[in-house]
């Protein structure tokens, strides 16, 4: 009996723990006239959690950077930013159900948060449904034009394709043929889609495709028929999935497919993280494509890096997905403060147009609610970063890709009524 | 000729993969009948070994033989897996045989605590505590008769227990203090990079064959020839096979069962981690990495016959040669002309996750004839 009055008041302590914990945010301040809190939903527990963290130390920042700079400033008033962070779990209808807890329960004006795409089709119908607004922050395989949504990361336009550009005509294995490798999920089929009809278009050839499910890490079946397909050497393209990463380029690397024999592997899902986690080693040579690359030599960059570390650890390293979380916290502070107000219409509307000096270099929210971003591509040195081959300008979204055959010749406006989530150009 | 050979390695490799892990299950699940779920986390936990003797290999006492760690952590992993099986077996199993349904949640249950485990707890201190564990199980069986019947052995008991706690802490703190890697919890997952003689390829008949992919091959042989004298040469491995021919009898001629039992059930566990090693050798080294194993595992066991290693060796080559076969879309290369529609059909089949469905889809078809398997248990269960 004493024992299980023990155990009870554990768990009411540890649950009070819990709940102290979810509701935390920031410290206590007295130069403010009011607060307001905004929520933050990402995995922090399950599969995802690796690399979700990451999004929420750096939207953490964020709001601290913006709260220690005199917080928002709405009508004459300013307001502290404090935030509810829950952990979707890296399972989808926890997504969902946490994301209807942020708006109902705790009235959060704007919520931050996940990751794929899996995550984000979950939540899409909650949002739409109450009227209210997430900010999505990975660059993803595009085909979705939400009022409701607000994306930060890149479309396909905006990474594979500039990427697939480059290796056919500038890559040291420029007019090779390509293989194209991805994990068995929406995101590197669509992409693939994409890619094939770019090949087309370039006039180049795609001699194999394969997807390895998810979970498995046996590439043998696909080591030989890269090896029957580009028997001198290619393009990979490779939208594989975190730890399968890993296991394919062990694997390849052992079978002689490395640069040096002339097969060269461009990738959409390898950011600093991942080449830390995968080793250098095994990435030398290869190549990825993203907006933001921490070996940016800008001031903005540094400085975006130098804070991230300072304020989570000198081994921390940020990353594409992280710079868009960033971005994303800046944006919507600069719209509640262009709107006058918290209301999630008002603020729609003062979004679109509005500019930000990104670490990456100047970003634009445009009418389909993505983002204008520069694009570049680097090679993996040996330290674990990229070396910047090449830069673009700034490249304009589209939500709807002109090389996908169901969306060719569409477009997204919300700003103009008669437009709105997808009209043919 | 050269194409048949080409798929001929590459099902080698392949099989001897899910050889290695289902070879601890197939004595685990087909001689003594447990269906133990924990068996992937089993091979996790000889993954981390492996990486855990990596890092401590790169300390400068040892450094000189960095290029050995490999063949060491063979040997570690089998103890560390072997050890936590026994554990297993004493605690939670051997309350539960002839209940498959309870084995079944109970051993879930474990492959659960035990990821969650290397996700929150420093590999460090995990270290110190399968040391504990080791020593705390084995010091006292080493103690000559007359202490052990003496009445005074239970303290003796307690005492090697204080003892092996002590070490524990002390080879924790150590390993954490000089290897920093060791030294937080982390779930993310780490890499285990093979040394430099393993990396690269070798040519075996106009082959170039990845090295790591040999070395699996060999681990996998050797495991094979090692187990098979055992159960065949050793007294040992005739009382295992009497038990489970018949448990009342051997129990009625004087064989401890409850040893038998314990033997067994360290030696399947012992040979998940030297197939956590081989695994460590091809991805990353996670939480979840026992996972993506274990349905393959039970499998291969089912197909080739419960309680038969020959089939269990026949079925993992069987289905590897088959993925490698419809995978890479080998056939429409042995006949190019074949009519359209059958070639569109391979083509559908010949990518990795198809070439599972058409592989799962063979073996349930195959069971249908053959509900035992390849080579079903002759003679009488008594068990039941």
């Amino acid at each position: 009996m004493r024992i299980s009055r023990r155990i009870l008041a554990g768990l009411a302590t540890a649950s009070l723990a819990v709940t102290a914990t979810s509701c935390g945010g920031g410290g206590t301040s007295g130069s403010f006239d009011d607060t307001v809190t905004v929520g933050i939903l990402h995995s922090l527990s399950g599969t995802m959690a690796i690399s979700e963290s990451t999004l929420v130390d750096t939207e953490k920042m964020a709001i601290e950077e913006i709260n220690a700079a005199g917080g928002v400033t709405v009508g004459g008033k300013s307001y502290k930013i404090e935030y509810i962070v829950e952990d979707g779990a890296s399972d989808w209808p926890t997504f969902a159900e946490k994301s209807k807890k942020l708006i109902d329960q705790d009235g959060v004006p704007v919520v931050f948060g996940g990751w794929t795409s899996a995550s984000r089709k979950a939540m899409l119908p909650v949002y739409e449904s109450k009227d209210a607004f997430l900010y999505y922050p990975i660059q993803y395989e595009a085909q979705e034009c939400s009022n409701n949504i607000f994306y930060t990361g890149a479309t396909p336009n905006q990474q594979s394709e500039p990427a697939t550009d480059f290796m056919y005509k500038r890559s040291p294995a420029a007019g090779g043929d390509f293989f194209l490798v991805g994990s068995d999920y929406v995101f590197p089929r669509t992409s693939n889609t994409i890619t094939k009809a770019q090949v087309k278009q370039l006039g180049g050839k795609v001699v194999g495709e394969d997807y390895l499910p998810l979970g498995n890490t046996e590439v043998a079946p696909i080591i030989s028929k890269i090896k029957k397909a580009l028997p001198d050497g290619g393009i990979i393209i490779n939208t594989l999935n975190g730890d399968q990463n890993v296991a394919f380029f062990k694997q390849i690397q052992d079978a002689g497919i490395t640069p040096s024999s002339g097969y060269y592997v461009m990738n959409y899902s390898i950011a600093e993280e991942e080449i830390s986690t995968i080793g250098p080693e095994f990435l030398e040579g290869h190549y990825g494509a993203w907006n933001y690359m921490m070996s940016i030599d800008t001031p903005a960059s540094k400085k975006f890096a130098a804070s991230f570390k300072k304020r989570w650890g000198s081994d921390r390293v940020v990353a594409d997905p992280q710079e868009s979380a960033y971005n994303m916290v800046y944006l919507w502070k600069q719209a509640v403060e262009d709107a006058g107000t918290f209301d999630d219409n008002a603020v729609r509307e003062a979004l679109v147009g509005q500019k930000f000096d990104a670490p990456q270099g100047p970003v634009e929210v445009m009418p389909n609610h993505h983002l204008s971003q520069t694009v570049r591509i680097g090679e993996i040195n040996a330290e674990g970063g990229f070396t910047i081959l090449e830069e673009t300008g700034v490249v304009l979204p589209q939500a709807w890709n002109q090389k996908h055959p169901s969306s060719k010749g569409f477009a997204c406006d919300w700003t103009d009524p008669s437009k709105g989530e997808k009209y043919k150009l | 000729m050269e194409l048949l050979l080409d798929s001929l390695f590459n099902g080698v490799a392949i099989g001897s993969v899910l050889l290695v892990a289902a070879l601890g299950l197939a004595i685990v699940f087909g001689l003594m009948g447990v269906i133990n779920l924990a068996h992937g986390e089993l091979m996790m936990l000889g993954a981390y070994t492996t990486y855990v003797t990596q890092l401590i290999f790169k300390l400068p006492i040892l450094k000189p033989f960095y290029n050995s760690y490999i063949i060491v952590s063979i040997f570690l992993a089998f103890i560390v897996s072997g050890v936590v099986g026994i554990l297993l077996e004493k605690t939670i199993i051997r309350k539960l045989y002839g209940s498959p349904l309870e084995t079944l949640l109970a051993t879930w249950g474990v492959s659960l605590i035990l990821q969650q485990f290397v996700r929150s707890v420093p590999l460090a201190y995990g270290t110190g505590l399968v040391i504990s564990l080791l020593i705390g199980l084995f010091l006292p069986t080493t103690f000559p008769s007359k202490i052990k019947e003496s009445i005074n052995f239970k303290y003796f008991k307690f005492s090697s227990w204080i003892f092996a706690a002590l070490t524990g802490v002390l080879t924790g703190s150590i390993i954490s203090s000089s290897v920093s890697k060791l030294s937080r919890a982390s779930a993310r997952n780490v890499d285990v990079t093979a040394p430099s003689w393993m990396r690269g390829q070798v040519e075996i008949i106009g082959n170039a064959f990845p090295k790591t992919r040999l070395m699996i091959i060999i681990i996998t042989l050797i495991s094979v020839i090692a187990i098979t004298l055992f159960l065949n040469q050793s007294a040992w491995g005739m009382r295992i096979r009497a038990v489970t021919q018949n448990r009342q009898m051997s129990d009625c001629l004087g064989i401890s069962t409850e040893k038998v039992d314990i033997i067994t059930f360290g030696i399947g566990s012992g040979l998940a981690g030297v197939a956590g090693v081989a695994v460590s050798l091809l991805g990353s080294v996670g939480p979840n990495v026992g996972g993506n194993y274990i349905v393959g595992c039970f499998m291969v066991v089912v197909l080739g016959g419960v309680g038969n290693l020959l089939g269990t060796v026949l079925a993992s080559f069987g289905i590897g040669i088959m993925t490698d076969l419809i995978g890479a879309g080998r056939l429409l290369s042995i006949w190019p002309d074949m009519p359209l529609p059958l070639s569109n059909t391979i083509n559908f089949f010949a990518t990795t996750s198809m070439a599972r469905v058409m592989i799962f889809a063979l073996i349930v078809i195959f069971l249908q004839f053959k509900p035992t398997g390849l080579f079903p248990q002759k003679g009488r269960m008594v068990e039941n």
